[in-house]
C-alpha cells in the first residue's frame, strides 16, 4: 500500500471529511489521494491561514477537518494558530511536509527548517516527526490524540519519509 | 450611515441566521446591538471571517452570513477565488465597505480609493455580486438570503465608530454556544 493511501485511509477512518491543502512537491501524492476520495471534501486554499479559517468553520459545522501544507506555512500561520485555533480550542491535524531536511536540494528551504521545531515548541503544539516509512504507523493514534485534546497537532514529514527526491 | 447604524438596521434580518462577525468593532457592535447564540464573534485573526463562514456553509445546510470589512477582505484577498470556486448557495459574504480600517482609527484603505471590491469579487469568479448603498442594504440582504444563491454584497457606507466595551465572553464559550446553535 502506498504511504499516501495509508495516511488518507487513517484520516477517513477518523472521520476527517474536510481537508484544505496548499501544495508542496513532496505532498503531491497525498493531495491526489485526498482529491480522489469521495468521503472527503477537498478545498485547496491560496494561503495557509485562509485554510485554517476554512477548517475552523467546517469544525464548527460539525465536521472534522485537517490541513495539509508545507513547513514554511508555520511562518504564515502563527497568529491564526494562536488567536483562532488555540484561543477557541479547536482540533486541527496539520500534515506538514518538512522541507529543508536531509536530501533537500533547495538551500532556501533550510532556513525555515531551522525554525520549524522551535516555533512549534514555542507555540506548545504537539509535534511528531515522520522520518522513516514505518513512522506512519502512529498516524492513526496521533489523529485520535488530536481530537481527544482539541488542539492543533503537527506531523512533520521529511524527504526521507517520502523516499527522497528521486534523482538527487 | 456608519457601520453600527447598518448593523442595527439589519439585526432583525440576520438574527435567525448563522453569523460570523469580523474582529474588532464589528463584533463589539453586533454583540451590543443583538447578541445571539447564532453569532460567532471573532476576537482576533483579522481577515478570516469569510473563510470561517465559507467552511461552515460548505458542511451544513443553514444560511451563513459572514460580516466582513473592506480592510479585512483586503488582508485576505485570496478568499475571493476560493469562495468563487467552491460555491455554497447558503453563504452570503457581506462586506461593509467604509473605506477605512475602522477598529484601528479609521486609516484609509485602498477600497476607499481606486480599488473596487465588487469588481475584484467579479474578476475572481463570484457569480452574484451586488454593490449597494448603506440605506439599501436591508432589502438586498433579504433578497440574497431568499435567493439561496451564494452572494457577495459590498455595502458602501461612511466611516465612523461608536465607543463600546470589548467582548469579555470567553472564546471557548462563544464557540461552544455557536456550535450548539449550528447543531440545533
Ligand atoms: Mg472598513
Amino acid at each position: 500500500m502506498s504511504i499516501s493511501k495509508k495516511l488518507v485511509d487513517d484520516l477517513v477512518a477518523n472521520d476527517v471529511s474536510f481537508i484544505t491543502t496548499v501544495p508542496c512537491k513532496q505532498l503531491a501524492g497525498v493531495i491526489d489521494e485526498v482529491e480522489a476520495r469521495s468521503e472527503i471534501f477537498h478545498i485547496p486554499a491560496n494561503k495557509e491561514d485562509e485554510g485554517m479559517g476554512l477548517c475552523a468553520g467546517a469544525y464548527m459545522g460539525g465536521k472534522r477537518s485537517a490541513i495539509i501544507m508545507q513547513n514554511t506555512a508555520i511562518g504564515v500561520t502563527i497568529n491564526t494558530l494562536a488567536t483562532l485555533i488555540q484561543f477557541y480550542r479547536m482540533p486541527l491535524p496539520m500534515l506538514i511536509s518538512y522541507r529543508g531536511e536531509l536530501r533537500e536540494p533547495v538551500a532556501c528551504q533550510v532556513e525555515m527548517a531551522l525554525h520549524t521545531k522551535a516555533l512549534l515548541a514555542q507555540m506548545h503544539i504537539p509535534t511528531y516527526h515522520f522520518h522513516g516509512e514505518s513512522d506512519a504507523a502512529e498516524f492513526d493514534a496521533i489523529l485520535k490524540y488530536t481530537f481527544m485534546c482539541n488542539k492543533p497537532v503537527a506531523i512533520l514529514t521529511d524527504a526521507s519519509f517520502w523516499g527522497g527526491y528521486g534523482d538527487q | 450611515m456608519i457601520r453600527s447604524e447598518i448593523l442595527r438596521d439589519i439585526a432583525p434580518i440576520i438574527r435567525d441566521h448563522l453569523v460570523v462577525c469580523n474582529i474588532g468593532l464589528p463584533s463589539q457592535e453586533l454583540h451590543a446591538i443583538d447578541d445571539q447564540p447564532t453569532n460567532f464573534y471573532m476576537l482576533g485573526t483579522m481577515g478570516l471571517a469569510s473563510s470561517i463562514g465559507l467552511g461552515l456553509a460548505l458542511v451544513q445546510p443553514k444560511t451563513v452570513i459572514s460580516i466582513d470589512g473592506d480592510g479585512s477582505v483586503l488582508t485576505n484577498l485570496g478568499t475571493l477565488p476560493t469562495i468563487a470556486n467552491n460555491v455554497a448557495d447558503n453563504f452570503i459574504l457581506l462586506i461593509i465597505d467604509n473605506g477605512s480600517y475602522g477598529s484601528t482609527g479609521d486609516q484609509p484603505t485602498y477600497a476607499g480609493k481606486k480599488t473596487s471590491l465588487a469588481a475584484v469579487a467579479q474578476a475572481c469568479g463570484c457569480d452574484n455580486v451586488v454593490e449597494v448603498q448603506d440605506k439599501d442594504l436591508g432589502p438586498a440582504l433579504q433578497t440574497a438570503i431568499d435567493s439561496r444563491q451564494m452572494t457577495v454584497i459590498v455595502c458602501k457606507c461612511d466611516s465612523g465608530n461608536i465607543k463600546l466595551p470589548v467582548i469579555t465572553m470567553d472564546p471557548v464559550v462563544i464557540r461552544d454556544r455557536f456550535m450548539k446553535a449550528v447543531a440545533r
